[in-house]
């Protein structure tokens, strides 16, 4: 009887699977030697191009070939057209595209894919943000994405407000990510800055929208107090602009130090010297440190060596807009310039009544999740830092009995000894 | 039903006269409905003949889906119902000496009650000229303020689309478009049928969407109810301490049995109580029993955790939401296992049925069945659905009764940025002693209706006609007028009935052969379990010895008989003709 259901047996099918991988392997082999030859007898053509497709169809991560193909372009370049060579890259993008299915984080192909659009006489940065937005909702961490998003967001010009409402989306749909919190810390001080800039006590964000993000931080850790990164992201909005917290001149040693409250790049930093601009090196503590909370320089030879002198020195920070002044006396051989309260504490803000009112509700929420979640860790640890942020010894008490529930470890032990080490 | 054409394709059509003698059939199922139509797939899968009727034209009994005007020709149907005169003397003669009949009901009184009601206009209105018009929107409503501003200001927002009403005309019109369905239900991502959809790879021959909100009315107001984790996040009706509350009750949920200690004083109370026990606010006490366990204000603890552990379960697996609905309608998925059925040699027959059925007197079990034709077909078990029995055979008639509406509408229940979404609605009681009402409703791109219009389904267990259950429901969330001049209805067109849920009987409730097995239902719940738990143990009745439904192979791996060797597969060419003979000769 015709059509009668008769199925392979599994010994058969594993055997025709066999026969078809090594058929492929031998396929991909035979291409791939012709291609290396192809490139040390230096051909670049239409051949290359072709055979090279093949093989990164399969296998996108072979960057080789990437290099190659490369050199095969150029090459190409130079005998078109303008509009021929636009469609060559556009068609250069629908290939790593198909790349990116076989692999969306493959160094090779999201690489390619900005050099390509360097080379585009006219790059679609619309379509590009749309992959972008593609790639990110199947995987919303894959941070080459994130990367080359950045990249894209900064050619294209998109506002930093479309930016914002894509994160708004994004943590809409799963507020567990921590990739989205993150770019949304990185375009909020852009959107809404703290006026006054240049201020020393300066945060990142004006007070009204740092009030609804302490909501939408609420409303994620209230929803899952396990999930870490809306504490990363309210411990941020907590936190204080990094500052230079400290300036420290030496006569003798000729030498100026800077000390950050937190682990900065030197770019940015400039030295004044009696209103005169230094032409100063930076140096951090060990010279393969590029971030370091101190950086030093030394002063000219002879600039400040005479004591009978007095000296303006200003540190400015460029980058935050910040700025230090420290005034070396007559009879001084050296100077201290530095904000008492900011160097034992981990963060705190302005001791205005406003900022500590807004410190106290946030404290008030967290207790009433504590209520809820008496062991939750996250909720611990931030109590203890906002309590340490309001008044320190009048919280100790409570602190100590937190710090016991945490049942201390590494990180929280170093943190309680040295906050008993500021309340002796 | 464009959907027929392709399974009769399937089939090997052959001379009727021929297969009548031929074989013996294992199986005649009867009537398509969802149980039947399993049982037949299941059969015909493990290699049983299988003769599948029914004395309508359409496939899936009362789990049908009818195009508009397919479903007005029902109505019509409905209303003339006449039994047919009985061809007694026809099928006397088949019967031998040591043989019984038992004629089967050739009338079907499953759905009671049946009414209808058209609020569209017939026909459209020609639209007056221009300026007419524009002075008809500013007149009734202009104050001297706002005469000043028109006067000021550009004139008449040209931007303004006045929507044109749906007129009856229009739905006629569009009448392919929709696919009602008579049976409304939704499918839990992780219930019975999706499972036995996706184990029997039947889940190919059909397309599915996901519900994408779950909506409440409480408070004279519809409401989203925050079901998974992106919801509650989201939420404003919440309080940050209610999220925090809910949360924490759901994770409980999740693995309650792991914590008995938690609920074991209540096992012996309804949920209800459990909740307030809880401490859980008022708000979510409600959300918890009407939208995520749905179950009644009587039901025990344990039942209401099982309830919402299933719930909570099901999310996530294709959606925000725990439910998926098939496109084109409920009355696609009958039909895909009819398909399987065919495919694997079962036979169909519409507008053809079993006038009775041939009982051996001695071993008092059906050994023959006789169509309307007149025709004798020998069988040894025979499936047929409820309706079909007469009262004869009936030792209990205790039934209950399903109400329900179908509403075409031209505005959603609650309107948003997306008008393209299902959504599901649970209605707690109006009055204590009204039961709780649940509808359903469906957007254009689920294929069961057209755009502009959503196709609503309300069902909810009967107290009375379906028309004095659900009337009061949907004048609370829908504004349905009459009244010309008054604002236009929202509702379009309903339609009520009753539908008979026979899901509290078994084989002890009717006095019939062995091998006869009845099949009851559709119930009243929202899933389709009742029916496919009752396929499996009506499939294993028949075949104990069989798998029920595994999974069908892949179209690659089949081998059929009398090809050659070369045709293993499509685009065989001549370099791998030696390679293949070689190996057959292994």
């Amino acid at each position: 009887m015709h059509g009668r259901v008769k199925v392979k047996s599994t010994a058969q099918q594993e055997e025709e699977k066999r026969k078809e991988r090594e058929k492929k392997l031998k396929a991909f082999v035979s291409a791939r030697d012709a291609v290396l030859r192809k490139r040390s007898a230096g051909e670049h053509d239409e051949e290359a191009l072709q055979l090279t497709q093949q093989l990164l169809s399969s296998n996108p991560d072979f960057a080789t070939l990437w290099n190659y193909r490369r050199e095969v372009l150029l090459q190409l370049e130079t005998s078109r057209e303008k509009d021929e060579v636009q469609k060559l890259y556009e068609s250069e993008l629908h290939f790593i595209e198909a790349c990116l299915k076989v692999n969306p984080k493959s160094y090779g192909c999201w690489h390619h894919r900005s050099w390509v659009n360097t080379r585009l006489p006219q790059p679609d940065w619309t379509r590009e943000l749309g992959l972008c937005d593609r790639c990110l909702s199947l995987d919303e961490r894959n941070f080459h994405c994130w990367d080359y998003r950045r990249v894209v967001v900064k050619e294209s010009g998109v506002s930093v407000e479309q930016e914002l409402q894509f994160t708004d989306r994004l943590i809409g749909s799963n507020f567990s990510n921590y990739s989205s919190w993150h770019y949304r810390s990185t375009l909020l001080p852009q959107l809404h800055p703290q006026p006054a800039p240049d201020s020393i006590h300066s945060h990142r964000v004006c007070e009204e929208q740092l009030l609804k993000e302490y909501e939408l931080a609420h409303n994620a850790f209230f929803t899952d107090p396990n999930d870490q990164s809306a504490w990363f992201y309210y411990r941020w909005l907590l936190g204080r602009e990094e500052m230079i917290s400290c300036v420290y001149v030496s006569r003798e040693r000729e030498r100026v130090s800077v000390a950050f409250s937190k682990p900065v790049h030197s770019e940015g930093l400039m030295l004044v010297l009696d209103g005169q601009p230094q032409q100063v090196e930076w140096r951090s503590t060990h010279p393969r440190l590029r971030h370091s909370p101190v950086w030093l320089c030394d002063l000219p030879p002879g600039s400040v060596s005479d004591i009978s002198n007095e000296h303006n020195l200003t540190v400015h920070w460029t980058e935050k807009y910040t700025h230090r002044d420290c005034a070396l006396y007559t009879g001084c051989a050296e100077s201290w310039c530095r904000d008492s309260a900011t160097d034992q504490e981990l963060f705190r803000s302005e001791l205005s009544v406003e900022k500590s009112s807004v410190l106290q509700a946030e404290l008030q929420s967290c207790n009433q999740l504590l209520e809820l979640e008496p062991q939750n860790k996250w909720c611990l640890l931030t109590i203890i830092l906002l309590m340490r942020a309001l008044d320190p010894l009048g919280h100790e008490k409570e602190t100590l009995a937190h710090f016991q529930t945490l049942k201390v470890r590494k990180y929280y032990h170093y943190l309680n000894e040295r906050y008993s080490g500021s309340r002796k | 039903m464009a959907r027929i054409s392709q399974i009769e394709g399937n089939f090997q059509f052959r001379e009727r006269s021929q297969w009548w003698s031929v074989t013996m059939l294992s199986v005649c199922v009867h009537f398509p409905g969802l149980t039947e139509s399993v049982i037949a797939a299941a059969c015909s899968r493990v290699g049983q003949s299988v003769l599948h009727l029914d004395r309508r034209n359409y496939y899936a009994g009362n789990w049908a889906s009818f195009t508009f005007n397919g479903l007005l020709s029902w109505i019509e149907q409905y209303k003339q119902e006449v039994p047919i005169t009985e061809l007694e003397q026809v099928w006397r003669s088949l019967i031998d000496e040591g043989e019984d009949a038992v004629p089967l009901s050739a009338l079907d009184s499953s759905i009671s009650n049946l009414e209808v009601f058209c609020y569209a206009r017939l026909h459209e209105v020609s639209e007056p000229k221009e300026d007419q018009h524009t002075s008809d929107i500013s007149e009734p409503s202009q104050s001297q303020e706002e005469k000043e501003s028109q006067l000021s200001s550009s004139p008449a927002d040209p931007t303004v689309e006045v929507q044109k009403k749906i007129t009856y005309q229009k739905l006629v019109k569009e009448g392919r478009r929709f696919n009602i369905d008579l049976v409304s239900k939704l499918m839990y991502s992780r219930g019975a049928l999706v499972d036995l959809l996706i184990k029997s790879n039947v889940s190919r021959y059909a397309e599915f969407k996901n519900i994408g909100r779950i909506l409440t009315y409480r408070n004279g107001k519809v409401e989203q109810v925050p079901c998974s984790r992106a919801d509650v996040f989201a939420s404003k009706q919440l309080t940050v301490v209610e999220k925090r509350m809910l949360m924490k009750f759901l994770t409980f949920c999740l693995d309650f049995e792991q914590h008995p200690e938690e609920y074991q004083d209540y096992t012996e109370k309804p949920f209800r109580e459990f909740l307030k026990n809880k401490k859980l606010t008022e708000n979510l006490q409600h959300f918890i029993l009407h939208s995520i366990a749905m179950v009644t204000q009587h039901t025990l603890t344990e039942e209401g955790l099982k309830a919402t552990q299933h719930f909570l379960r099901c999310l996530g697996r294709y959606g925000n939401t725990p439910f998926l609905f098939p496109l084109y309608g409920l009355g696609e998925i009958p039909q895909c296992f009819c398909r399987m059925c065919a495919v694997f040699g079962g036979i169909y027959c519409l507008r053809h049925s079993v006038e009775c059925l041939v009982v051996d007197k001695v071993s008092n079990k059906v050994k023959a069945v006789i169509d309307t034709r007149g025709q004798r077909i020998s069988c040894s078990h025979f499936v047929v659905e409820d309706s079909y029995i007469r009262d004869e055979q009936r030792q209990s008639t205790a039934y209950r009764q399903i109400s329900r509406a179908v509403l075409i509408t031209d505005r959603s229940v609650l309107p948003s940025e997306s008008d393209q979404q299902i959504s599901m609605v649970t209605i707690p009681p109006l009055e204590s002693s009204a039961p709780a009402v649940r509808m359903v409703e469906l957007c254009s791109s689920s294929m069961t209706c057209m755009p502009g219009t959503y196709l609503v389904h309300l069902t909810c267990s009967s107290s009375g006609k379906a028309q004095e259950d659900l009337a009061p429901v949907i004048s609370q969330l829908f504004h349905v007028s009459t009244i010309p001049g008054e604002e236009p209805s929202e509702v379009l067109w309903v339609m009520y009935f009753n539908m008979r849920d026979t899901s509290a009987l078994d084989s002890s409730s009717y006095s019939l052969p062995s091998n006869v097995h009845v099949c009851t239902g559709p119930d009243d719940s929202l899933c389709s379990d009742y029916s496919i738990k009752l396929a499996e143990s009506v499939f294993h009745h028949i075949l104990p010895d069989e798998e029920f439904c595994p999974p069908a192979p892949n179209p690659e791996d089949i081998i059929y008989d009398g090809d050659g060797p070369q045709a293993k597969g499509p685009g065989f060419d001549e370099s791998t003709n030696t390679e293949c003979l070689e190996s057959s000769q292994e």
